[in-house]
């Protein structure tokens, strides 16, 4: 129990239009059968965290009914375990601002957890990555602060708004930036002592600063021993609706798909109880990833159905993404379409969207 | 001060399932696997989570391991309740010595302590041996309407099949007269499924003169039900209408988990409001690559499909090489096939490993019968494995 947790949804932004109107992106479906948070608190439980906090601002129900007491994660002990912690400031001599109230108004977490180390990350970085290495690597580095990254080979759009970072050969980090070309993708991840960490908020509220990370850390690099940790696991960034949908159909690669899933690394997520999913007589299902409890009998190609999803008769989707308890009508054609949740196409509707701009229908429409 | 159940179930788990042949060498045949994703047993435990039961004990005996791990708290189907839920109740020893469970009465028997605890008016007497979704409540109703001492349901089984059941013989209002076990010439074609309700005050008394008896083999069906028959108690048949499919056999389990690829299932396991709860391994999604075809099946979760699959069930993590093609067959899981491999007409036990250009399927003189290879088997590359059942 050296490390715990902060899954830090403050600063995030609802990029992703009609899929985050009603939820925050953190509890954004993924993948077939996850949501995006599921792979930071994946990869916390699997390091063996004992106390992980979610800091959530808005729009959280349903990420509290999908993460519960966190028994899916096997974090519903009897002490510690899985925090939610919406905003609720009781303190009338609190100033602080930003995500920085967050960390101030549940001091008492911090105080609570046996562990001396806090990891604190955001949910849009996808990846499988094992915090024990990354411990080690703060350990031998002696650092005060150590940043993880992702030097990419090819920087895409959804790049361009992560911050950056500078690093020595030695691996220290000299800047973050914003700059467009560097490769070195920051993924809003971050190891640092307990003790530090209480110091610079108190430092940062005292200074009226409203962004912990940027405002007490990023602009630090000279004062502190700030680290990197390059991660070179699987890897991908939702931060919009493009890249959801490209990151998404990208899990039909089978390799990405092997790394992603079936690494050491296991993704866990709130289980349902569905039963396998059915392919009937006239199914015709290729380069695809099935949730259970679909019954299909259509065509499916190049997409992604998540659970409980029903394909009629003589329907074709393609290149889309269906989210749970879809309902696709006979002789229905998708293409190029993300549809939300509890979403019925009738029979016979054609919606077409464009490869790099996909539809996007928001969740219990009747089309 | 508790407040007392109404009705308990007592769920036989203790079988030993000898006509599954291999794929109940390590394992209690309610452990079996069934259906793509599920276990014998958890279609009595759903029914029980379905039908408001929430105090079930479990009796087991032979290869508990896995079933009392799969069982565990209960949770799977909300059994993990403060008071009642699930208990699993193997033999044990007391003061005076302590024995097997020597019938389907003497377990009852000897867990008289923990039916006494609920203080219950009711017990209700399960198998785990039968695919079936039943409402034990409104064969409750049924119970108590008819003022019976004991319940015991019936399916009506084809007259030409009734001689291998046990029959029971009933007067119009469905009070049972006589019973008839397997008889050569049935007066009636209405098969006891093995589940009985008692009044919990009259079966105890019965259970105990049964247990005095050294010349009974202590078993319901023989023993105790006949006697309080005897005794002019109060006897009737509820008719249950629905899917009921006893997988005792190698033959039965498969053609039970080929009912489930018909187009309209008559045991459909998507029905919402009757649900199938199980322990759901977390597993990512399936994943059907482009050269694979699959039709006519159940496919579940971690499964990744690169060949051709027909009429078959996959359980979770099975993997199907290219060039592969599964026909009428059950997968069971974590099995993994390599390329160019055919099976046909087989059932293949978990953690099997099938290498390239392996045939796994029966000889055409035999084509009846079902190829079944046992659980961590493996089958070298290109070899030929035609394998009486």
């Amino acid at each position: 129990m050296k490390m715990m947790g902060v899954i830090n949804l403050d600063n995030e932004q609802d990029f992703l239009n009609e899929l985050t109107y009603f939820r925050c992106g953190a509890a954004v479906p993924f993948g077939g059968r996850y949501r995006l948070i599921d792979f930071g608190i994946s990869n916390m439980a699997n390091a063996g965290f004992a106390d992980i906090a979610v800091f959530t601002r808005k729009k959280y129900r349903s990420l509290m009914d999908h993460l519960g007491k966190g028994k899916s994660w096997d974090l519903d002990t009897k002490y510690g375990g899985l925090f939610i912690l919406p905003p609720d400031w009781n303190d009338p001599t609190d100033i602080s601002k930003g995500d920085l109230q967050h960390f101030h108004n549940n001091i008492d977490f911090f105080h609570r957890g046996k562990a001396e180390y806090v990891l604190i990350s955001g949910s849009q970085h996808v990846c499988g990555i094992n915090y024990q290495e990354v411990f080690e690597h703060h350990q031998s580095s002696d650092a005060d602060i150590t940043l993880i990254y992702k030097k990419v080979d090819m920087l895409e759009p959804e790049h361009k708004q992560c911050q950056k970072l500078s690093v020595t050969e030695e691996g220290r980090v000299v800047e973050v930036t914003n700059e467009e070309y560097n490769n070195n993708v920051y993924m809003n991840m971050y190891l640092v002592s307990k003790k530090l960490l209480l110091q610079l908020v108190e430092y940062g509220i005292a200074h009226g600063a409203s962004h912990l990370f940027n405002d007490c850390i990023a602009s630090e690099v000279d004062n502190l021993n700030i680290q990197a940790f390059k991660y070179t696991g699987v890897h991908c960034v939702i931060n919009s609706v493009e890249s959801y949908y490209k990151n998404n159909l990208h899990l039909l690669n089978p390799n990405f798909y092997r790394d992603l899933f079936f690494n050491e690394q296991t993704i866990n997520t709130k289980v349902k109880n569905e039963p396998p999913a059915r392919y009937l007589e006239s199914a015709n299902v290729s380069n695809s990833l099935v949730g259970n409890g679909c019954i299909i009998e259509g065509t499916v190609e190049n997409s992604i159905l998540f659970r409980g999803v029903k394909v009629h008769k003589n329907a074709i989707v393609k290149n889309s993404i269906i989210m749970q308890r879809c309902e696709i009508g006979e002789g229905a054609i998708l293409e190029n379409v993300i549809l939300d949740k509890d979403v019925t196409l009738t029979e016979g509707k054609r919606l077409i969207g464009n490869e790099q701009m996909p539809f996007v229908i928001p969740k219990r429409r009747v089309i | 001060m508790k407040s007392k159940k109404e009705c308990v179930a007592m769920l036989l788990a203790g079988g030993e399932g000898k006509r599954l042949q291999l794929l109940t060498k390590k394992l209690a045949k309610p452990a079996v696997y069934f259906g793509g994703k599920y276990r014998i047993i958890d279609f009595p435990l759903s029914n029980c989570t379905n039908s408001g039961i929430d105090t079930v004990g479990v009796l087991t005996q032979y290869q508990p391991l896995i079933l009392n791990s799969y069982i565990g708290i209960g949770s799977a189907w909300s059994l993990d309740r403060k008071y009642g839920g699930v208990s699993v109740l193997p033999p044990f020893q007391a003061q005076e010595g302590g024995n097997w469970y020597k019938g389907t009465a003497d377990a009852i028997y000897q867990n008289i302590n923990f039916i006494e605890q609920y203080d219950p008016q009711y017990v209700l007497i399960l198998s785990g041996d039968h695919i079936y979704k039943m409402n034990y409540a409104k064969m409750l109703q049924y119970h108590q309407e008819k003022a019976a001492d004991v319940t015991i349901s019936v399916i009506e089984v084809p007259w030409e099949e009734a001689s291998r059941f046990g029959i029971l013989n009933t007067n119009e209002d469905l009070s049972i007269h006589t019973f008839d076990e397997k008889p050569e010439n049935p007066q009636n074609n209405l098969a006891s499924m093995g589940i009985y309700i008692f009044n919990w005050d009259l079966l105890k008394t019965y259970l105990s003169e049964d247990a005095a008896n050294l010349r009974s083999s202590h078993d319901f069906g023989k023993n105790v039900l006949p006697k309080i028959l005897d005794d002019g108690k109060r006897l009737y048949a509820y008719k249950f209408q629905g899917y009921w499919k006893d997988v005792g056999t190698v033959e039965s389990l498969w053609k039970a988990n080929m009912d489930l690829l018909e187009d309209e299932p008559q045991f459909n396991l998507n029905d919402m409001n009757w649900r199938m709860y199980s322990v759901n391994p977390n597993q990512p999604p399936q994943y059907i690559s482009q050269k694979a075809t699959v039709n006519r099946a159940l496919i579940n979760e971690g499964c990744y499909v690169d060949g051709n699959v027909d009429h078959s069930i996959l359980f979770f993590g099975v993997h199907v090489g290219e060039g592969s093609s599964i026909r009428d067959s059950v997968i069971m899981p974590n099995v993994k096939i390599g390329k160019n491999v055919t099976i046909n007409k087989a059932i293949i036990g978990e953690n099997s490993f099938i290498e390239d250009g392996a045939v796994i399927e029966p000889e055409p003189s035999q084509e009846s019968e079902i190829t079944l290879i046992g659980e961590n088997s493996h089958i070298s590359a290109n070899s030929n494995v035609a394998v009486k059942s």
